[in-house]
């Protein structure tokens, strides 16, 4: 029974930190129309940002927010600004070229860390990197649970922001109608490189948070991609409550998984996930609750 | 039984009742209009004919068989075209191409679709259009290859979804005539038509729909006096005048 | 005239050719490169012609791979009978996928590509009784000459880019790209949009596979890491496939070319170019370059597929009217 608490524990934590990169892929994915497969790359360029900053300055994971979430606002809008908009005025014949793109992206990405950094394992080991503290039989990571609360944090925040903003207002209309919106006025592309930052500084505060307790190499992107893309797809593909419920769901499934069945086949069950959930459940668990 | 028939359909689109227990029969050789205000459920009728949506309650008939539950292309392969309001053509693909591609439908081979598929071209008068890209074509001739393409499947029931929708009067006439040679070729028609003007000459009988249901049917004439007809279209205030 | 006898000049010119070069460095990159033809002309059926990109050719790729070379590690089968096996396996792994995954619209068969690309490397890694897991498939190479080698792919090549000519000039050809301009209309006009995808993705799948157990015959050794490897084989099959032009007969031909040699020049530096440049001025930071760009294969794949959606999407064939005007727009053309 403990091990079953444990593992339900230990897959909600987890949870938490996924529904934060989902809810940066599901933002993009509502107002641009495409599957970020850049999403987990970002992630990783993030990772390594914390990882110099503590590496080379001395800086805290966590001080280290402030510096990697603008620096990956600023990759997002870039990448929006150069690469993704131009693309709407490029006549091909393939559909689906700008998701394309975003893999061509994240292979660039992976390469350039890969040249910087060599494949080398690093990591960010802190005091508190091993902590755990117990309640009862099961025991709590401290920088898991940490993550946890700042997962939350950010999430009600970014739910402030576009209940209550009027750049989340216009984030919304454009991710529901995107000619309407242009028609009242809206500067769509100018929305769709806001939320490809927001997107992307969202991932960037997981990676953050992940460093003290994970291992970093470039190829970890690609594992991360793929994730992100199930837990937006288990939540309700532009549903920013569904990628919550994604978050959670992949987190214990992973947990799960790792537990009863083998830990080599943690990726397999999220992706096995994906495939059930496309095929048997198309619009995720968003359908479930809007009967 | 009637040639076609449809017979007491329900659909509805989340809380949305978009058909509303809906019930026509359409004659062999008729033009038979579909009038209505915007959102009284036209378009979803024809999706429903179609196949594009399954029916949540009645049946849709053709030649009496039942055709409520086949797949769109099983429907087509039945006998039933149609063109879309918003039109879809295959856009990198030249208008002959178009109809050949739909040509294919009825022919073994090559030849006989290319064959089809010139006559068709000639009977819609997209001649001077041929070899252009769909894509690059005015709309008239693009409403024009909806009609076409749909003919190349030789269809015995077609359903025309606003296909007089902005043009100017002379090619209104153009699609007036069209529509009529094609009745007289044998097809049966089923149009849905904004512009009163076209709907009220071309069509044998009509059907008024509101809110997803049948007002009135009847011949032109006697639907155009109508005074529910009037006051669904117009509103109360004009009924008062006339 | 000239584009009625191109295609035979070609192929006499591919048939000369290893009796003409006997370097067998370039005759391993011409049997790469004819590989490479099947691979992307199947892509191009499925994604540039019917629309529905794959994301994933790995797996058809591997799993024709692995057919082969298990029927001889296995069962002792000469693995050449592993060819039209592995290309029937493959149809076996994308007939059940394509009948469940077909009810998804663009980019989510897309993603579906995807993830059956990894499930099939995680099978392939996991099932160690059957494939050996990490450790991969060895088999001993059924000759010592490459020639054979070489008109074995040829054969596979010319199959290919015939197959492709043929179903697009028929009535499977004028659905396929239907289906891709508007599966609505496509519906509308008759057209079993979910058969007609099947069929183009079972040719893709044949050829992709068919392309796989000739890997295997030809380079001997498999693992999971290279056979379904997203890099260097889903994604350069889309890169062969876009490069050379989408929905075009011959694009695959030109894009293999062209992604083979691109791949070799990184791989060795400018074919030993930089090299030799590095020893003759003994300068440091010329090998550093050197030593960079030889590692940077993955890199310029991923700046060619930038670069190539942006200014040529429509690739070489497709918009070599685009190329020519740019190329010449300086020079005044006497008309």
């Amino acid at each position: 029974m403990d091990v079953f608490i444990q593992t339900l524990v230990a897959g909600i934590l987890k949870g938490g930190l996924y529904a934060l990169i989902g809810l940066g892929m599901t933002l993009i994915m509502g107002v641009m129309g495409i599957i970020n497969l850049a999403h987990g790359q970002m992630m990783m360029v993030a990772m390594y940002v914390t990882f110099v900053l503590f590496h080379y300055f001395g800086i805290d994971p966590y001080l280290a927010l402030p510096i990697s979430m603008p620096c990956l606002f600023l990759l997002g809008v870039f990448i929006q600004k150069v690469l993704l908009n131009p693309l709407m005025k490029v006549e091909s014949i393939l559909p689906e070229n700008q998701v394309l793109m975003t893999v061509g992206i994240g292979m660039v990405l992976t390469e350039v860390a890969r040249f910087i950094f060599s494949s080398n394992y690093q990591s960010v080991r802190t005091s508190y990197s091993t902590a755990t503290f117990f309640i009862g039989n099961i025991s709590f990571s401290v920088a898991m649970c940490l993550a946890f609360v700042a997962a939350i944090l950010f999430t009600v925040a970014l739910f402030w922001f576009l209940l209550k903003t009027d750049l989340g207002r216009s984030i919304r209309a454009v991710s529901q109608d995107g000619e309407a919106a242009l028609l009242m006025g809206i500067d769509a592309e100018r929305i769709k490189i806001i939320t490809m930052g927001i997107g992307a500084s969202l991932v960037a505060a997981a990676g953050t948070m992940l460093m003290p307790i994970y291992y970093l190499f470039p190829d970890i992107g690609g594992p991360f991609t793929r994730k992100a893309f199930v837990i937006t797809i288990l939540g309700g593909l532009g549903s920013t409550v569904g990628a919550i419920f994604g978050g959670i769901t992949l987190g214990l499934a992973e947990a799960l998984g790792a537990t009863y069945i083998g830990m080599e086949y943690e990726d397999m069950i999220g992706l096995i996930m994906f495939l059930l959930v496309l095929l048997f459940l198309p619009g995720g668990f968003k359908r479930l609750t809007k009967v | 039984m009637a040639y076609f028939e449809v017979n007491n359909v329900f659909k509805r689109f989340g809380g949305v009742a978009a058909v509303n227990g809906l019930t026509l029969h359409v004659e062999q050789g008729q033009i038979f209009g579909l009038i209505g205000p915007n959102g009284s459920g036209k378009t979803t009728i024809f999706n429903l004919i179609n196949g594009y949506f399954p029916v949540d309650k009645g049946a849709i008939f053709f030649e009496g068989k039942q055709i409520s539950g086949l797949k769109t292309h099983q429907i087509s392969r039945r006998g039933i075209g149609r063109t879309f309001q918003i039109v879809k053509p295959l856009k990198r693909m030249t208008t002959f191409e178009n109809i050949l591609t739909s040509a294919f439908l009825r022919t073994a081979t090559r030849r006989e679709a290319e064959d089809l598929a010139e006559e068709t071209i000639d009977f819609c008068g997209l001649n001077p259009h041929r070899e252009k890209l769909a894509q690059a074509l005015p709309i008239a001739s693009r409403k024009r290859l909806e009609i076409a393409r749909a003919l190349a499947t030789k269809p015995k029931l077609l359903l025309l979804d606003e296909t007089a929708a902005g043009l100017n009067p002379s090619e209104l006439e153009e699609a007036v005539t069209l529509i009529k040679k094609v009745r007289d070729s044998g097809v049966t028609v089923i149009i849905v038509e904004h512009i009163m003007k076209v709907i009220m000459t071309i069509s044998d009988r009509i059907l008024a729909v509101n809110m997803g249901r049948a007002i009135v049917e009847g011949s032109p004439t006697e639907v155009a006096s109508h005074p529910d007809v009037i006051s669904a279209y117009l509103g109360e205030d004009y009924r008062a005048q006339g | 005239m000239k584009k009625h006898y191109g295609p035979f000049i070609l192929l006499g010119v591919l048939i000369a050719f290893p009796l003409v070069v006997s370097d067998s460095y370039y005759r391993h990159l011409m049997i790469l490169v004819l590989m490479w033809v099947a691979i992307g002309s199947g892509w191009n059926l499925i994604a540039g012609y019917t629309g529905q990109v794959s994301f994933g050719d790995a797996a058809f790729f591997g799993t024709g791979a692995y057919a082969a070379g298990l029927l001889t590690v296995k069962l002792g089968v000469s693995s050449w009978w592993g060819l039209g096996l592995g290309g029937l396996m493959a149809i076996a792994v994308a007939f059940p996928f394509g009948w469940v995954c077909f009810r998804l619209r663009g980019a989510y068969f897309a993603l579906a590509t995807l993830a059956l690309n990894e499930v099939m490397r995680h099978i392939a890694t996991i099932w160690e009784s059957l494939t050996g897991g990490m450790v991969g498939v060895l088999i001993t190479p059924s000759f010592v000459s490459k020639v054979p080698y070489y008109y074995i792919a040829l054969a596979i090549a010319a199959l290919s880019i015939t197959t492709i000519h043929t179903v697009v000039n028929s009535r499977w050809g004028y659905y396929f790209i239907s289906i891709r301009e508007d599966q609505d209309t496509a519906e509308s006009i008759g057209i079993n949009t979910h058969y007609y995808k099947m069929i183009s993705l079972c040719l893709a799948a044949f050829l992709t596979g068919l392309a796989g157990s000739l890997y295997m015959n030809y380079m001997g050794f498999i693992d999971p890491q290279v056979v379904f490897s997203l890099h260097d084989i889903s994604i350069m099959a889309i890169l062969v496939g876009i490069v050379g032009g989408v929905s075009t007969v011959y694009g695959p031909a030109m894009g293999a070319f062209i992604m083979v040699a691109v791949s070799e020049v990184f791989r060795t530096g400018g074919f030993g170019l930089l090299d030799s440049v590095a020893k003759a001025t003994g300068q440091p930071w010329i090998i550093i370059v050197t030593n960079y760009i030889k590692e940077a294969h993955v890199l310029s794949f991923g700046l060619l597929v930038i670069i190539v959606i942006l200014f040529l999407p429509n690739g070489v064939v497709g918009d070599w009217e685009k190329l020519k005007r740019s190329i010449l727009s300086r020079r005044t053309i006497p008309t």
